[in-house]
């Protein structure tokens, strides 16, 4: 779903409005070392039961944007600029009632490390029933009871007597199944996942990634799945965003981005990627590292590791915009066209 | 559980052989001899001085001595007192009962102080109420147990708020049941505050610490994107975390306390253990010091076992294999 | 706690657990302070000859008891004939219950450098006394800068010997391992469990009454440094043996480096922190027993002083009454107490390697 198509004509459908829509947002850090912008003018959007990748290097913002769906960074941080709206309301400028109420309600998050997510000295039946109880008001040992379906419906085996289990009696894989019956013990409305499976080993990684898909279509959720994994998010996602240095580079559905990606960051991404061929190939690795937030380069924050880097790049800041042939975004003045690319 | 249990009692033995043997000596290094001070006592009968002699292994080599007390010591004889004239065991047996009620009434006002103000001086963090409580616990933290003892007394002697020092009254035996209770309350008071003080001023930091690094945790963000209360998160989620160390450090000092404040008592007066061994100590009285180490010991190695059993209780992660590793 | 107060080890060991002990970004000033206030105590005990202004052993049997005098400062039109300071003299009226009256009419001035002290009056004999006398008419002021030479030098010489052997048992048994490990660790356990304030009473008991002074205070100190190296061997094998396994250090070994230094350069600047803010968090614990056992009369015998000592005046309950003053070496126990124990929380906020990488 890209912005800029013009809705209202007459006779044209209006798409429905999404149920996240994130604009503009900003958000700094005060450190013993001054303030730093993290995230400088991020725009996302995600439609209902779609699933949305988030995808970017450590440090590129794309935790700190999920965080700041449901309000969750630490005190020294600070929303200065942006809109996010869940449903319309924007969670900005809500009021610490509904904040909570949504919190665990129509939105609910997971972490990336299950193994100091879930406090150590309670039950994981315990953990699930409290967010029960706590929105939907039942009895203790109603909630038991749905904190056990829970627990089965993640496909946790003999879940009666692992409701009793502490966490550090399981493995890393079961308890961030508790996670996510923790997370979707309400019926969410949208599910924010942050690297749920970076932590976990790969095969357990394709266990969860399943149970989402599964779960998501079953409760009719949408997904907005942080990863800096590519892999995961071809096989996951409807939609990518592509993260760099605190803004959203790159926007486009997925088999468009893979096919044809615009930014020059986002191809080098994909030329990175190793793959198995029968001859052995160099790995391609993006030349210089990612600048600090603090020393920005003028212009584009990509230009000083871009191929294509050009006098205008290092004057003005692209913007995002529609990219040429296709229905995605890029932040680009020089977008690529066709080819470099991988189905 | 028992299984644990039994392996810790069995292992206090050989420490416990291990203090006394060091205890007898040290005492044995003291000049004057303890069986020519009773010889000087005319209430005892000399047939009875060459008995016990006999019994004690008098004249023979440290080991023979020390086995033979500790061969009498299991059965319960722990021997006579030269300056009190009474069995040892008696003597202890009317001691222990004060400095247990002692060491039981600071811990409590221990933990419902700590606990409260600790949970308050978190909540309140860098504001005034935060660092002037923390300035005083710094202050209860270092001014020594004796000397506050002194300014209480002092306090007591001052103002009669306060009975100056000692367990009960003259005439505690004529009251009610009620007015004994009060009075032992009444004379517990200032001890029980000079023993605590240094206790919450610890505890009190050590909870305020606590709280402050466990609201850094993952699972802390989890509890608030579940949408709980922040009153809740604090007090179900946070402290029942923060309890572990809490736990471990209070059951030291219960096993310290146990064995016995001893300056404490001799400043305040109190017939408690500590000042039992203490003028022990100083009159060379052997079979005496002897007793009370064992019974000190006891007491302490005892408070360090519950310590460890409160923590099994509170840290579902701990259990009893791991606790072998920590001692 | 059966230790006399005062000693934050135990939270030391507690930061093992990860718990922040006190205000993270704790300011400068409370340690510069403390650390000045101690400067100040010691060289005051450090000269002490020259800081008291009497002999601390010089008795007036007519001023008895007699309470603090309040200096005052001469106008200056007197300063060039009598000084900046004077003090009113005090005269026995009621020997029985030792009560004084101040004599406003006449004036004792009290001059720096007078017969070689820092500020005392002319006449070695005058009675003068800022902080009181005691039951034999000596001068506490004097007293206590004397006492503060023991009471002070007691934690650092103890601190010395009982980090040092703690630390040197603790390297050897982290770092050698194995049986002799096993043997050192089950030696500093039972050092631990020791009822420890008992066995230093104990063992302060068979002193022989004969030694010299000197001679006396070193036994008390080697005494109580026997009872507490355990704790730092304790933590330092810890450290040791954790630092063994490290990448950096195997990769050493693995090069030839020989033992000693490996553990010069790896072993020690790892342990290091941890033994100057452990060491001086225990100081106060070795001052407070040095205290305890001169109170009780264990420690420092007459004629030499302690602050300890001094306190065991205070005991009797009329004295604790009526002359307050008594508890002044209290005070300075206290104080000195609590600055090391600032510094050393500040020194543990600035080195301890467990708490870096927290802020």
């Amino acid at each position: 779903m890209s912005a800029g198509r013009p809705g209202g004509e007459a006779g044209a459908v209006t798409a429905p409005p999404p149920l996240l829509e994130i604009r503009d947002l900003a958000v700094e850090f005060s450190t013993p070392r001054g303030t730093v912008r993290v995230l400088d003018g991020v725009s996302l959007e995600l439609a209902r039961g779609a699933t949305l990748g988030l995808v970017g290097e450590s440090g590129s913002g794309k935790s700190v944007t999920a965080l700041s769906i449901l309000r969750l960074l630490d005190d020294n941080a600070r929303i200065v600029r942006g809109e996010i709206r869940v449903d319309g309301e924007d969670v900005a400028s809500m009021s610490d009632e509904r904040l909570r109420r949504m919190r665990g309600g129509r939105v609910a998050m997971i972490f990336q490390e299950p193994a100091t997510s879930l406090n150590p000295v309670f039950t994981a039946g315990f953990q699930v029933a409290e967010t029960i109880r706590l929105h939907r008001g039942v009895s203790r040992r109603e909630a038991r009871e749905q904190a056990v379906e829970m627990l089965r419906l993640v496909e946790i085996p003999d879940p009666e007597r692992r409701a009793d289990s502490y966490p550090h009696e399981l493995s890393g894989g079961m308890k961030q199944r508790v996670m996510i019956a923790i997370a979707l013990s309400c019926g969410p409305e949208l599910l924010v996942a942050d690297e749920p499976t970076t932590a976990l080993d790969v095969t357990i990684q394709a266990q969860i990634l399943a149970l989402l898909r599964d779960l998501k279509q079953r409760l009719g959720m949408s997904l907005l799945l942080i990863t800096h994994d590519l892999g995961v998010v071809a096989n996951e996602a409807d939609e990518v965003a592509i993260f760099y240095c605190g803004r959203v580079v790159e926007r486009a559905a997925t088999r468009e981005l893979f096919a044809r990606p615009a930014h020059p960051y986002t191809a080098a991404l994909l030329a990175s990627l190793p793959r198995l061929r029968r001859r052995a190939e160099r790995l391609v690795a993006i030349p210089g590292v990612v600048p600090d937030l603090r020393r920005l380069p003028s212009g584009c924050r990509f230009r000083d590791r871009c191929v294509q880097a050009r006098e205008r790049c290092a004057v003005e800041d692209p913007s995002l915009r529609p990219a040429p042939g296709g229905t995605g975004l890029v932040a680009c003045h020089f977008p690529l066209e066709a080819t470099a690319g991988v189905a | 559980m028992l299984t644990f249990l039994a392996r810790r009692l069995v292992q206090m033995v050989p420490l416990l052989v291990g203090i006394t043997f060091l205890s007898f000596l040290i005492v044995g290094l003291a000049p004057g001899d303890f069986f020519s001070s009773l010889a000087m006592n005319p209430t005892i009968a000399p047939e009875a001085i060459e008995a016990m002699k006999r019994e004690f292994g008098y004249g023979q080599p440290l080991v023979v001595r020390y086995l033979a007390w500790l061969s009498r010591a299991v059965r319960g004889d722990l021997g006579l007192s030269a300056a009190h004239r009474v069995g040892v065991a008696t003597l202890i047996g009317q001691r222990v009962g004060n400095t247990l009620v002692l060491a039981v009434s600071a811990m409590l006002v221990t933990w419902l102080l700590a606990i409260p103000l600790g949970v308050l001086v978190a909540m309140r963090r860098g504001r005034p109420t935060d660092r002037l409580l923390s300035l005083l616990a710094f202050l209860g933290m270092s001014v020594p147990n004796f000397f506050l003892a002194f300014l209480l007394l002092r306090l007591a002697l001052q103002t009669g708020w306060f009975p100056v020092g000692g367990t009960v009254s003259i005439d505690h035996d004529q009251l009610s049941l009620g007015g004994r209770l009060l009075d032992r309350l009444h004379h517990l008071a200032l001890p029980t505050l000079v023993l605590a003080t240094s206790g919450v001023a610890g505890l009190m930091r050590l909870m305020r610490g606590a709280i402050l690094d466990l609201e850094k945790s993952d699972f802390v963000r989890t509890a608030r994107a579940k949408g709980l209360p922040e009153r809740t998160v604090l007090f179900r989620h946070v402290l029942r975390n923060a309890l572990n160390p809490f736990v471990t450090l209070a059951g030291y000092e219960l096993g310290t306390l146990l064995g016995g404040a001893a300056l404490v008592e001799n400043v305040m007066n109190l017939q408690g253990l500590g000042s039992l061994m203490l003028q022990a100590v100083l009159a060379a009285d052997v079979y005496l010091v002897m007793g009370s180490v064992l019974m000190g010991s006891i007491l302490l190695l005892l408070g360090n076992l519950l310590a460890d059993l409160a923590l099994t209780r509170v840290d579902p992660r701990i259990d009893f294999s791991s606790l072998e590793a920590v001692r | 706690m059966i230790e006399p107060g005062g000693g934050l080890e135990g939270e030391f060991l507690a930061t093992d657990a990860g718990v922040e002990s006190g205000v993270r970004a704790r300011r400068p000033w409370s340690a510069v302070a403390s650390a000045a206030v101690l400067c100040t105590l010691y060289a005051a005990a450090a000269f002490a000859p020259w800081v008291a202004p009497f002999e601390p052993s010089a008795q007036h049997r007519d001023a008895p008891n007699a309470p603090p005098m309040r200096l005052h400062l001469a106008p200056p039109s007197r300063w060039a004939t009598e000084g900046l300071l004077y003090v009113h003299p005090q005269k026995l009226v009621d020997s029985l219950r030792r009560q004084y009256e101040v004599d406003e009419s006449a004036r004792i001035p009290l001059h720096f450098g007078a017969r070689g002290h820092l500020l005392a009056p002319s006449d070695p004999d005058a009675r003068v006394f800022l902080f009181g006398s005691d039951a034999l008419g000596r001068d506490i002021l004097s007293r206590l800068v004397h006492g503060g030479r023991v009471s002070l030098s007691v934690g650092l010489v103890g601190v010395a010997i009982s980090s040092v052997v703690g630390m040197t048992v603790g390297t050897i048994a982290g770092y050698v391992g194995g049986r002799t490990d096993a043997i050192l660790m089950r030696l500093c356990e039972v050092m631990m469990a020791l009822p420890a304030f008992y066995f230093l009473l104990a063992l302060s008991a068979v002193i022989p009454p004969g030694l010299s002074p000197a001679q006396t205070f070193l036994l008390i100190v080697a005494l109580m440094s026997f009872i507490r190296w355990a704790g730092f061997a304790r933590v330092v094998r810890g450290i040791v043996a954790g630092v063994r396994e490290r990448e950096h250090v195997q990769a050493a070994r693995a090069l030839g480096a020989s033992t000693p230094r490996i553990l010069l350069r790896h072993v020690a600047p790892a342990a290091l922190g941890y033994a100057i803010v452990a060491s001086t968090l225990s100081i106060p614990g070795f001052i407070l027993g040095e205290s305890a056992l001169s109170l009780l009369g264990l420690g420092i015998q007459e004629p030499s002083t302690s602050w300890g000592s001094m306190l065991s005046d205070a005991q009797n309950l009329t004295n604790l009454d009526r002359y307050p003053w008594l508890l002044a070496p209290g005070i300075l126990i206290a104080v000195t107490t609590m600055a090391f124990n600032f510094l050393g929380d500040h020194l543990r906020d600035r080195l301890d390697p467990r708490a870096a990488g927290r802020l």
